[in-house]
């Protein structure tokens, strides 16, 4: 049959105005965000429970249980050292985990992703999409052990108000961390790897516990590559006060992280998604 | 004075094509899943996708979202250039997948407000959108179900919504009733009747026969990545199957002795459980018919033995 191929380009909508769809569009990306939303008001309470409970019981433990034998620590006492150090524990635990278990589902079992990317919406921005969601939730239960350590007697200060922001930053660069894995593993086991000899060492030599510089030198000086040192750093430093050019130093590293990680969880969800 | 001589009629310009695929190959490692497929669907009509397991049909699928990109070969859906600009063609189309990827956890309407935003649906018309999609998927009393507990074909009939939540001009349905009781098929068919007749361009591979030759407009057999017969369902079975088909029974070897006579003869056959059966038989010399008949049925050719005289397969 002769059939001439249209060749305008239509509305985007059915009869929406015509428009190009450009990349990183907030309507897609907003899209994503809302069946996250809409998905979590469904299972908010037991998410919550663990994001909140965990680090709490690590900070309570070892608050409690170091601290009976450790008064004070860089000058600090030794719970609002690990009260400060905790958040980065908690900010890991509610990106990094959720993501890389999430992000495999959605696309290995559930086919989520598929549903999502025949839409008018890209990897990218689902990536991204993903990443944000996750990113805010971290900002959020990162402020837990905050509270908790301010009921046992941190005194709250002004500067703690950007906790929120530094939570947020750390778990976007967290949460396309587990979305590369979930991208490069073939199997849920596979998960295992990452956590016993990723993730544990970095939240254990992150400083959050104890200085990284009690380290062996080589090991301290490579926690400047662990961006749960610098969540550690800013959030003291947001609680008790830190040097600006210090402050920027993490910022700057942890924009690389979450820069760095963005875009390989992209090419790696790509590659999956993509044929 | 003459009259001035009535204008002539405007020719009718040819129907635009919703989907255009010009030679297009996709292949994984040493499997080519596509293999120079060349396919047409004009806008407002129902192509059905009819071929065997490992056709190609889901990488056709595939390609025309942008979810496989093609090796090579050209591909326009409404009038966009993939994969360039497949998120363009992505936000007039409607995507029923062959496997459930609802949020099982969420309501059907939840699931649908959902889509609705992902296809840009305005804010304002977004409620109106959501129940117009539950009325057209009868789902309307299930609105606040969640997902994992309506039924097969409910999902099924929710998956259809999803896909329609924005008026697209396309919808691209895979295997839309596979697995389904025979009740709920029939139900699937009326939906997707009703959008053949709102002019909504269909796009459904299936290996249903039935569902082929009551839906499609035009029908495309493929087989081995590419396609091997392309028309409406009846013009496929008169090229290639006749007005008749003889199912002759008997005993295996008795079929074998005849198989080998009616192809020596030049007519095609293919088995049919018990009997053989002969396409195009109203052919059939009359000293050849008369020879069978005594132990053969005629019957009307049908699509399926369009499918299996050019696949080579029967239907699963």
């Amino acid at each position: 049959m002769a059939v001439d191929t249209a060749s305008e380009p239509r509305s985007e909508t059915g009869d929406g105005p015509s428009r190009r769809l450009r990349r990183l569009e907030p309507a897609a990306i907003g899209g994503v965000l809302y069946r996250e939303l809409t998905v979590y008001t469904r299972y908010w309470f037991s998410t919550t429970f663990s994001s909140i409970v965990e680090p709490t019981i690590y900070l309570l433990a070892f608050g409690f249980g170091l601290g009976a034998l450790l008064t004070e620590v860089e000058g600090f006492d030794y719970l609002d050292f690990i009260g400060t150090g905790i958040v980065a524990t908690a900010v890991m635990f509610s990106s990094a985990f959720p993501s890389m278990f999430g992000t495999f589902v959605k696309r290995r079992f559930q086919r989520t992703y598929d549903a999502i990317l025949a839409a008018p919406v890209d990897t990218e921005e689902l990536v991204t999409a993903e990443a944000l969601w996750l990113a805010l939730r971290a900002g959020v239960y990162g402020t837990a052990p905050l509270l908790v350590a301010m009921v046992f007697g941190l005194e709250p200060a002004l500067g703690m108000l950007l906790v929120p922001f530094i939570g947020a930053l750390t778990g976007f660069g967290f949460a396309s961390f587990g979305m590369f894995i979930a991208g490069v593993a073939k199997s849920i086991d596979n998960f295992n790897y990452v956590i016993s000899a990723g993730l544990t060492p970095l939240f254990l030599v992150a400083g959050t516990f104890f200085p990284v510089d009690t380290l062996p030198a080589p090991i301290a000086a490579a926690s400047v590559l662990n961006p749960l040192y610098h969540c550690v750093e800013l959030v003291r430093g947001a609680t008790f006060g830190i040097e600006a050019t210090a402050a920027a130093g993490h910022v700057l590293a942890l924009v690389a992280f979450g820069a760095i990680m963005w875009r390989l969880a992209i090419w790696r969800l790509r590659a999956r998604l993509i044929d | 004075m003459t009259a001035p001589a009535p204008a002539a009629e405007p020719a009718p310009s040819p129907p635009r094509s919703a989907i255009a695929l010009r030679g297009v190959h996709k292949a994984f490692g040493a499997i080519r899943a596509v293999d120079g497929l060349d396919l047409e669907v004009p806008e407002g009509s129902c192509l059905g996708l009819l071929g065997p397991n490992g056709a190609g049909k889901s990488t056709t699928m595939r390609l025309l979202t942008a979810q496989a990109i093609a090796d090579g070969g050209e591909l326009e859906v409404l009038g966009y250039r993939l994969p360039e600009e497949s998120k363009q063609a992505r936000a007039r189309c409607g995507v029923v997948p062959q496997q459930d990827n609802l949020d099982v956890e969420l309501s059907a309407r939840q699931n649908l407000a959902v889509f609705a935003r992902l296809y840009r649906v305005p804010v304002r018309e977004r409620r109106a959108a959501i129940d117009r999609a539950l009325a057209l998927a009868n789902l309307s009393g299930r609105a606040d179900t969640p997902a994992d507990e309506l039924s097969g074909g409910m999902r099924r009939r929710l998956l259809i919504a999803r896909a329609l939540v924005h008026r697209p001009q396309l919808v691209l349905m895979d295997e839309p009733t596979v697995g389904l009781d025979p009740q709920v098929r029939q139900e699937l068919w009326s939906l997707i009747d009703g959008l053949r007749s709102d002019g909504v361009t269909v796009l459904m591979s299936t290996h249903y026969i039935e569902e082929a030759e009551r839906l499609a407009d035009t029908v495309a057999v493929m087989a081995a990545g590419k396609v091997v017969a392309h028309g409406p369902p009846g013009a496929l079975v008169a090229e290639h199957a006749g007005r008749e088909a003889l199912e002759v029974y008997g005993r295996p070897d008795r079929l074998s002795e005849v198989e080998g006579l009616v192809s020596a003869a030049g007519f095609v056959t293919r088995r049919t459980g018990p009997a053989l059966a002969i396409l195009a038989a109203e052919g059939l010399p009359a000293g050849l018919a008369a020879e069978l008949e005594p132990n053969g049925v005629r019957r009307v050719a049908n699509l399926e033995d369009v499918f299996v005289a050019l696949t080579g397969e029967e239907i699963a």
